[in-house]
């Protein structure tokens, strides 16, 4: 169903700024989303009337806090079809989720000579835990390969499992090319070789209806700042009986059962993996966040991303000297990473801020990437639900002017 | 787009297109790699010093317009200097970037200005001194 963009906008008050007096147009949104009137207000009202610490004291402020930041969990819970809230643990962000999971399941359970199996297009969060574990263990970290159309290829995949696989992590959507990975594949894959399967959400989550059980997913990470709520808080799903199996990552107040000065016995999920005060505020203000991407609708809001890319995809595309990096097709969220052809990437964006336009440069934390695709960098342009075709329009101008200021010089 | 005009002056686009003194030095007294991380760009400068002047100066890598011609202007104006001229010019040129007093001494490099007005880019300018001042440190 389309959805009255012209409405919603009214709820993103930044989208009114001018930047050097240009309307603002807002396209860094896989860095970091916008936020609505919605999220602010839960929070500031939390703030006003509700504040007190979570889990402890029997006072009415307390029991007001705790109550709202379960209510937030029970809606994360919700918003990735998660079996359970006990099952959905809130960090600060997907970077500490996949820390978390490589720290507690990695160093218990990972040993010398085992495999972990991510892709060529992560982004660093879902590659340097890895690195850190494996100076600790000795495990090995193997990289499935990008064909020439950009997607992953299965066939490599399909090549690298085998019995020391014991972990496949993969993005859901690349924050550079906007691949939407079968992950439902990789899982029933990894399930072969009796291997987990971890999912960074970081971008997909945002963009498109997360189904944890139909992904058939172990565990999935979330970045509330890229889907509407504050930053420093995220979520980290996992099945109920593998995250028991986990030690603690962090220790001190509040995951605790029992504490002598010899030693301690820890609560039960979800509070083990929640030592001290957590972001309340931004727990609840990603309540409110979940709220309105309900209310907008997950499916609604995949349809204008892809509609919105192909738009820009297609003009992009009659624009001599530019180059573009991602596939083409269904599986392809809002990102679109391009270069004008010998124009450093930094100066493409300083030129659009110029113009109002805020989109991205530089490796997007995924250096092995640029890499592979034989690039320094990439200017990225990234779209929400807020984003209009008009946009895009002033966008594509911009870019043109840019390319032939810079080209008159090439 | 008179902003860019105003940033991007020619003698910038003239130093990205054609950068002076780029190329490996071999051999070289001294070199040293300096690394961007917020957008990958790496260079190398490799210096030739006889007593206490630099009598050759080169930079290879990759970066944007106002990099390189950072880069490309710094060895033009310190290929020569004395050493302390050098560290002066260096510290005169960051003064700059920050937004504070252009010197007399910095000559051309004076058209990188500009970028004392986006502190997203001060990095970009002031990565090859910074290695530089590295490299002489290592003296």
């Amino acid at each position: 169903m389309p959805i009255n963009v012209e409405k919603l906008r009214q709820d993103f008050p930044i989208l009114n700024r001018k930047i050097n007096g240009k309307a603002l147009v807002y396209f860094d949104n896989a860095a970091s989303s916008q936020k609505p009137k919605q999220v602010v207000e839960a929070m500031m009202n939390y703030y006003y009337n509700n504040h007190a610490n979570v889990h402890r004291g029997a006072h009415t402020l307390s029991v007001e806090a705790t109550q709202m930041y379960e209510e937030a969990r029970e809606k994360v819970a919700g918003f990735l079809n998660a079996p359970s809230s006990e099952s959905v643990i809130f960090t600060r962000n997907t970077t500490e989720a996949m820390n978390l999971f490589a720290y507690s399941w990695g160093k218990r359970y990972l040993k010398a000579g085992d495999e972990v199996i991510i892709n060529h297009a992560e982004h660093h969060a879902n590659v340097v835990p890895w690195h850190l574990i494996a100076q600790e263990t000795g495990i090995k970290i193997r990289a499935i390969r990008l064909k020439d159309d950009y997607r992953l290829d299965l066939e490599h995949f399909e090549s690298l499992l085998n019995d020391k696989t014991k972990i496949v992590s993969i993005a859901h959507m690349s924050n550079v090319l906007g691949t939407i990975n079968p992950i439902k594949y990789f899982a029933d894959k990894a399930h072969e070789y009796s291997a987990l399967m971890i999912v960074d959400g970081a971008q997909a989550a945002p963009h498109l209806k997360v189904d944890v059980q139909a992904l058939a997913a172990d565990f999935y990470a979330i970045s509330g700042h890229k889907m509407l709520a504050p930053t420093g808080v995220g979520a980290f799903w996992g099945k109920a009986e593998l995250l028991r199996s986990m030690p603690p990552f962090l220790g001190g107040g509040e995951m605790i059962r029992k504490v002598t000065i010899e030693t301690s016995t820890y609560a039960d999920i979800p509070m083990c993996f929640e030592a001290g005060t957590p972001n309340i505020a931004e727990a609840i203000g990603l309540g409110a966040a979940v709220d309105y991407l309900n209310n907008v609708g997950m499916e609604n809001v995949l349809e204008h991303d892809v509609k919105l890319t192909n738009y820009a995809l297609s003009k992009l595309k009659t624009l001599k000297g530019i180059s573009l990096y991602g596939p083409e097709g269904d599986d392809r969220g809002g990102i679109i990473s391009f270069n004008i052809d010998g124009v450093h990437p930094h100066d493409v964006a300083t030129a659009l801020d110029s113009e109002g336009i805020a989109i991205r440069a530089g490796h997007h934390c995924a250096q092995p990437l640029m890499k592979a695709l034989n690039v320094q960098s990439t200017a990225r342009a990234s779209f929400y639900f807020y984003n209009t075709e008009a946009e895009v329009d002033i966008f594509i101008n911009v870019l043109e002017k840019t390319r032939d200021f810079f080209g008159d010089f090439l | 787009m008179s902003f860019l005009d105003n940033l991007y002056k020619e003698i910038i686009l003239e130093h990205y297109k054609k950068p002076r003194n780029y190329g490996i030095l071999s051999p070289a007294t001294l070199s040293r790699e300096g690394l961007n991380p917020s957008c990958g760009d790496e260079l190398e400068i490799f210096l030739n010093i006889e007593e206490d002047r630099i009598t050759d100066v080169s930079f290879k890598g990759e970066g944007c317009a106002i990099s390189k011609a950072s880069s490309s202007l710094m060895t033009v104006a310190i290929k020569g200097k004395k050493i302390d001229e050098t560290l002066k010019l260096t510290e005169q040129f960051k003064e700059m970037i920050r937004g504070n007093e252009v010197a007399e001494e910095l000559g051309d490099l004076s058209v990188l200005q500009g970028v004392a007005k986006l502190p997203a880019r001060v990095k970009c300018a002031t990565l090859s001194w910074i290695t530089l001042e590295q490299a002489l440190a290592e003296l």
